[in-house]
């Protein structure tokens, strides 16, 4: 085999690996951005998995293929009610956000499976359906992007794509997206030419919450097909690619690419041989090593919001 | 007093814990007070059960106190669970490697889980200390870093009989458990990690109230530039806080695989580490109050199988108490303004009282916090 089959056979598999994080990466941009730190993105993306498991189990029967975006919704609903515990303790308690961070990932982790228990017994749900591969007509002909991009897609890729792309507009072309900006850089100066910090900052928490529900939701409908209480720290896996991608829509793309793909690499490389030369933990360990050498690199131009993190006084200069 | 308000807010927070756990037990149609009874009688009704919970307290004291003292210098230490592997990791490798008498065996074994901790801290502390990397980002890269490092080492050098998701064995003459403490609590998990646990309590707490050291360090805590105009050197003392807690929760690595436990299991991140942060908050970040918050939560944890066994209420019962403490802790403002509420309303009673008394004057203006 040379570098180019494996490289389009593994690609499809790194896209899939990838949309998780992007979209839970996204959604960690726009709390960070607004001014709160989140790191209880993969106890959010735990509760999206979750909801939609519930969501798709219940429904399968009836509505078949119809359920996946219905539990898609409540997925990203579920994780948007469940950050607003986040919010509210950052927001208007002051609470340290890295706490209640933490408090939500242990939180969503517990109460998910308390509640899978008493439903399912076990504490898995496993779902019958998931989203259907399609290769795409007339685009999956192209030279070299074809076979890569264009083959054996799910659809919810594209929804994330779409999502991503509205959201770089949202947050540079926008009004909208200039206060929820200025929320995260000044908060105070936002205040005085009357954004109303709290509502930005709540917004902006909500948000993350309902991708990162997406996301765990995704994780469901396309590879796992099976709630088992946990995303294998894939929220704190979002975490680094926020940061590594300097907290820019782009860059966020780049560097959760990046990691599926050498998530993927990390997962085939014991069934290709020319990838087993390299021991899987060098693959493994790679995004969160890169991540930390990122952050000695940046550490004089970190692109990092400046008041992410700190509790907002009105009033206070 | 302010002793006090620590002591009502931890109160405080673990009775909203409790009632978060009555409201998910109401909601699968269980009793809370029968959950509770059979949980706490889980956790005591006998003496090899009361050993367990001591022994589920000592992993989680010593991931407490380090997170507790990194706290006090302003440093939050989210990464225990990546150091208690690690610590774990080393005392692992010696156990299932080296041959000593006992003694010397144990010593290498506490050693090994110490410094493995400690190189895990160290590196978010020179990353902190050297380029401004945020402690809390470097601690989590770390932990996932420990996962999978733990994750390929223990089956490709260390592979278990039976399963390769977890160590061998380690042999009874390399673990921490002793005969002679297990006769005393029945046969029950207790181990000498009880007095590792607290010559570690009292350590810390010589170290922050007696020495230069523990000045120095809560003094970078309390405010960093200050200390760095007063002549501390801010930057070693970071880097020291950083080893000295991520020693602290290698030994809780320690005390839990060789201790505790008879192997390593890949693939865990272990809960402790982050409940940690909750014995820490609990405590208010004192030595001794750690060790008594590390008692209640490993209460609620070593009760939770028997309760499982007795009611239909599932263990992640213990797990979401926890995790709502925390939150609690976190939002200590809220408790502080319910309580100046109700302090409010009855001083306000008391001035009607007042008031009706020598008609007329004017209270109740008064703002509440900043």
């Amino acid at each position: 085999m040379n570098i180019w089959q494996i490289v389009s056979q593994i690609f499809p598999y790194a896209i899939i690996l990838t949309m998780p994080l992007l979209i839970t990466a996204l959604g960690g941009l726009f709390s960070e951005r607004s001014g709160v730190v989140n790191i209880g993105l993969e106890g959010l993306m735990v509760v999206g998995f979750f909801a939609s498991a519930i969501v798709i189990k219940g429904l399968e029967s009836s509505l078949d293929a119809a359920a996946i975006p219905i539990g898609l919704l409540a997925g990203m609903a579920a994780g948007a009610i469940f950050s607003l515990l986040h919010a509210f303790a950052s927001i208007n308690l002051n609470a340290n956000q890295v706490i209640s961070g933490t408090a939500i990932n242990m939180m969503a982790g517990a109460i998910t499976v308390y509640l899978a228990r008493t439903i399912t017994g076990s504490g898995n749900i496993s779902i019958r359906i998931g989203v259907i591969r399609h290769t795409i007509p007339v685009l999956s002909k192209i030279p070299i992007i074809g076979p890569l991009i264009f083959t054996q897609t799910y659809w919810t890729t594209w929804i994330i794509l779409l999502i991503v792309l509205i959201s770089w507009f949202v947050l540079y072309k926008t009004s909208f997206g200039l206060r929820l900006r200025a929320c995260g850089e000044h908060p105070s100066s936002a205040a005085s030419a009357g954004v109303n910090v709290y509502r930005m900052r709540y917004i902006g928490v909500m948000i993350s919450g309902a991708f990162a529900g997406l996301g765990g939701a995704i994780i469901l409908v396309t590879y796992s097909g099976e709630f088992n209480g946990s995303v294998a720290g894939l929220g704190f896996l979002s975490l680094a690619a926020l940061i590594f991608g300097q907290w820019k829509p782009l860059g966020v793309l780049g560097a959760t690419f990046f990691f599926g793909f050498a998530m993927t690499v990390a997962n085939v490389s014991q069934v290709v041989p020319e990838l087993a030369v390299i021991p899987p933990l060098i693959l493994k360990v790679f995004p969160y090593v890169v991540t930390l050498v990122a952050l000695v690199l940046f550490s004089k131009t970190s692109q990092a919001p400046k008041a992410a993190g700190q509790p907002y006084y009105p009033g206070q200069g | 007093m302010k002793k006090n308000s620590a002591f009502i807010i931890a109160i405080s927070a673990v009775v909203l814990g409790l009632i978060a756990g009555s409201i998910l037990m109401l909601s699968i149609g269980s009793n809370p007070l029968e959950g509770y009874s059979y949980l706490f009688k889980g956790g005591l009704m006998s003496i090899e059960r009361i050993g367990n919970t001591i022994a589920t307290a000592i992993t989680l004291t010593l991931t407490g106190l380090s997170v507790a003292f990194a706290f006090k210098t302003g440093l939050f230490n989210i990464g225990a669970a990546g150091q208690m592997l690690m610590g774990g990791l080393c005392s692992t490798m010696v156990a299932l490697t080296v041959t000593a008498p006992r003694p010397i065996l144990l010593f290498l074994i506490i050693l090994a889980g110490f410094t493995g901790g400690a190189l895990w801290g160290a590196v978010p502390g020179l990353l902190k200390a050297k380029f401004n990397v945020h402690e809390v980002v470097a601690t989590i890269m770390m932990n996932w870093i420990a996962y999978w490092v733990v994750y390929y080492v223990v089956p490709a050098y260390f592979k278990g009989m039976y399963l390769e998701t977890e160590s061998r064995l380690i042999p009874m003459s390399a673990s921490l458990k002793a005969p002679w403490l297990d006769a005393l609590f029945n046969g029950s998990y207790i181990n000498i990690g009880i007095f590792i646990a607290l010559i570690a309590v009292v350590i810390i707490q010589i170290i922050l109230k007696k020495t230069t050291l523990g000045f120095e360090l809560k003094a970078v805590g309390f405010n960093r530039d200050a200390a760095e105009y007063a002549g501390i050197k801010v930057n070693r003392n970071i880097v020291l806080s950083m080893i000295i807690a991520g020693s602290l929760a290698g030994l809780a690595g320690t005390t839990f695989y060789t201790g505790y436990a008879s192997n390593m299991q890949i693939g865990v991140l272990p809960n402790q580490g982050f409940d940690g942060i909750a014995v820490a908050l609990l405590g208010a970040t004192e030595p001794w109050g750690v060790f008594a918050s590390a008692l209640f939560f490993g209460l609620l944890h070593s009760g939770k199988g028997f309760m499982n066994a007795m009611t239909r209420i599932p263990p992640e019962i213990s797990d979401t108490i926890i995790a709502t403490i925390i939150y609690f802790t976190a939002t200590s403002v809220l408790i502080g303004r319910i309580w100046s509420f109700f302090n409010r309303r009855q001083k306000r009673k008391n001035d009607t009282k007042i008031i009706n008394l020598d008609s007329g004057s004017d209270s109740d203006s008064e703002e509440e916090e900043k």
